[in-house]
């Protein structure tokens, strides 16, 4: 049933004090709204259980990206377009750029922003990947002060993070020792435009002499929350690519993820493509090289 | 559960719509779409989906395009809003539309003012767009009728014609 407007609460406060000031007053009273590219879809189908949401859209503090010298800092606020407008995450962080374009159409990448999909913490968002690729820390903040977390830990369990009630994120930081890697990220979905994958990769890797010097594999869409797949890493690493390593990282990476039979697709053909997306990324990686 | 929330007053909210300042008593959870259509009967933009996946409910935002049924109508206040009826008196617009009459990029019409105003939007950005530039900032736009063919075609010509002014 179709959302009744008078029954729900919105408020401006209109600064970041000012929200953290009301989420401490009263926590888990006040569900936050950015662009409401989530939020909205739940209230008009008559889904959303909060009744009183505070605006933090276009907040000052929340919409900003610094270029420090070792790091850049993105603001939870910042929609999709902001972030396929940066130069400097174009240049340092690609597979983030390209996630933000597959990230809905132009209207939706508008309003959506990069800390709603992130606490929205959906497993098949195709921003999400990438963030654990580059291995983001997450800058939290509440009126008790602020807490610097690895991305890596954030989702605790299917839509479940570590965000305390009272709390935001405020940045996300992104270190910028990735300049040297191979970057390679694969959507597989039913269509190119505005489809939820069924599997998306996030690749980078280092070669030297053809062997692995370092890898990060990271994957939406095969398990409860975005998956860095750690085991397959482990086996690949200061391993040289030739292809028994490439048919065993297929068969490794098949089993470490852990898909379900959904509406988009099924536990088998996502595990199945999962591992040849990693071969096709091995074999990228070593042509890469070559071609060098 | 039957716990029932006492019921929100409503409040005041201002904004631009198609150039004209406008103040209205509303809740401040009504959708933005909602309020052009019942409370100032701007009724060109239309409701497809309501959750954001077919951009029948475009409107420009502060310039830049939204979907208009994923707006709370308090997150509104003190922008300038363009409807597809505002956006008629600009003749980039005209030109839009006279391109899709031509190439035949309408039938039912209910994509028809969502499909003007994101195409409107990609050229204010992007005068001389590709056709995959054209197909990637049109795909928020979902079409029932055409096949999508004409709408890129009567949105390239548009181009062709400004590229060669």
């Amino acid at each position: 049933m179709r959302a009744q407007p008078a029954e729900y609460e919105l408020v401006v406060p209109g600064s970041l004090p000012a929200v953290l000031a009301l989420l401490a007053e009263s926590p888990g009273q006040w569900l936050p709204i950015a662009g409401g590219t989530d939020v909205m879809v739940q209230y008009s189908a008559g889904n959303l259980p909060a009744r009183k949401l505070v605006s933090i859209w276009n907040l000052p503090e929340l919409r900003r990206i610094d270029n420090l010298a070792d790091e850049i800092q993105i603001g939870a606020g910042c929609t999709y377009t902001d972030i396929r407008e940066s130069e400097v995450i174009h240049r340092e962080f690609a597979l983030l750029s390209t996630a933000a374009g597959w990230t809905g159409g132009i209207a939706n990448q508008n309003r959506g922003t990069i800390g709603g999909n992130i606490v929205n913490g959906s497993p098949a968002a195709d921003s999400l990947p990438a963030l654990l690729v580059y291995e983001a820390e997450l800058l939290l903040v509440s009126k008790r002060g602020e807490r610097r977390v690895p991305y890596s830990s954030f989702h605790t369990d299917y839509r479940k993070t570590q965000l305390a009630a009272d709390e935001l994120i405020r940045t996300i930081c992104l270190k910028k020792r990735f300049s040297e890697y191979y970057a390679h990220t694969r959507k597989v979905g039913a269509r190119n435009a505005q489809a939820i994958s069924k599997v998306c990769l996030a690749a980078l890797g280092r070669l030297s002499n053809r062997v692995i010097e370092d890898v990060v594999l990271a994957m939406a869409s095969v398990a409860a929350v975005p998956l860095r797949l750690r085991k397959t890493e482990l086996l690949l690493r200061g391993k040289r690519i030739d292809r028994p390593l490439t048919n065993l990282a297929r068969t490794t990476a098949a089993a470490e993820v852990q898909p379900i039979d959904d509406i988009r697709s099924t536990a088998r053909y996502r595990a199945a493509v999962a591992g040849n997306l990693v071969a096709e990324f091995l074999e990228q990686l070593r042509a890469n090289e070559k071609a060098k | 559960m039957s716990e029932s929330s006492p019921p929100s007053a409503r409040c005041e909210v201002s904004f631009t719509v198609n150039g004209q300042a406008t103040t209205l008593q509303v809740y401040a959870m009504e959708r933005l779409l909602d309020v052009l259509r019942h409370e100032l009967s701007l009724t060109g933009t239309k409701e497809g989906c309501g959750e954001g996946e077919c951009g029948s409910c475009s409107v420009l935002m502060d310039g830049t395009l939204v979907n208009s049924c994923l707006i709370p109508v308090l997150q509104a206040n003190g922008a300038s809003i363009v409807t597809i009826e505002g956006l008629t008196a600009k003749s980039e617009a005209q030109e839009l539309q006279q391109a899709f009459l031509e190439c035949g990029a309408a039938q039912c019409g209910i994509c028809t003012p969502g499909m003007i105003l994101a195409a409107f939007h990609l050229l204010s950005k992007k005068p001389q767009p590709s056709v995959e530039d054209i197909r990637e900032r049109l795909a928020g736009n979902l079409c029932r009728c055409t096949g999508y063919m004409q709408i890129v075609e009567a949105v390239a010509k548009v181009a062709r014609c400004g590229a060669a002014r």
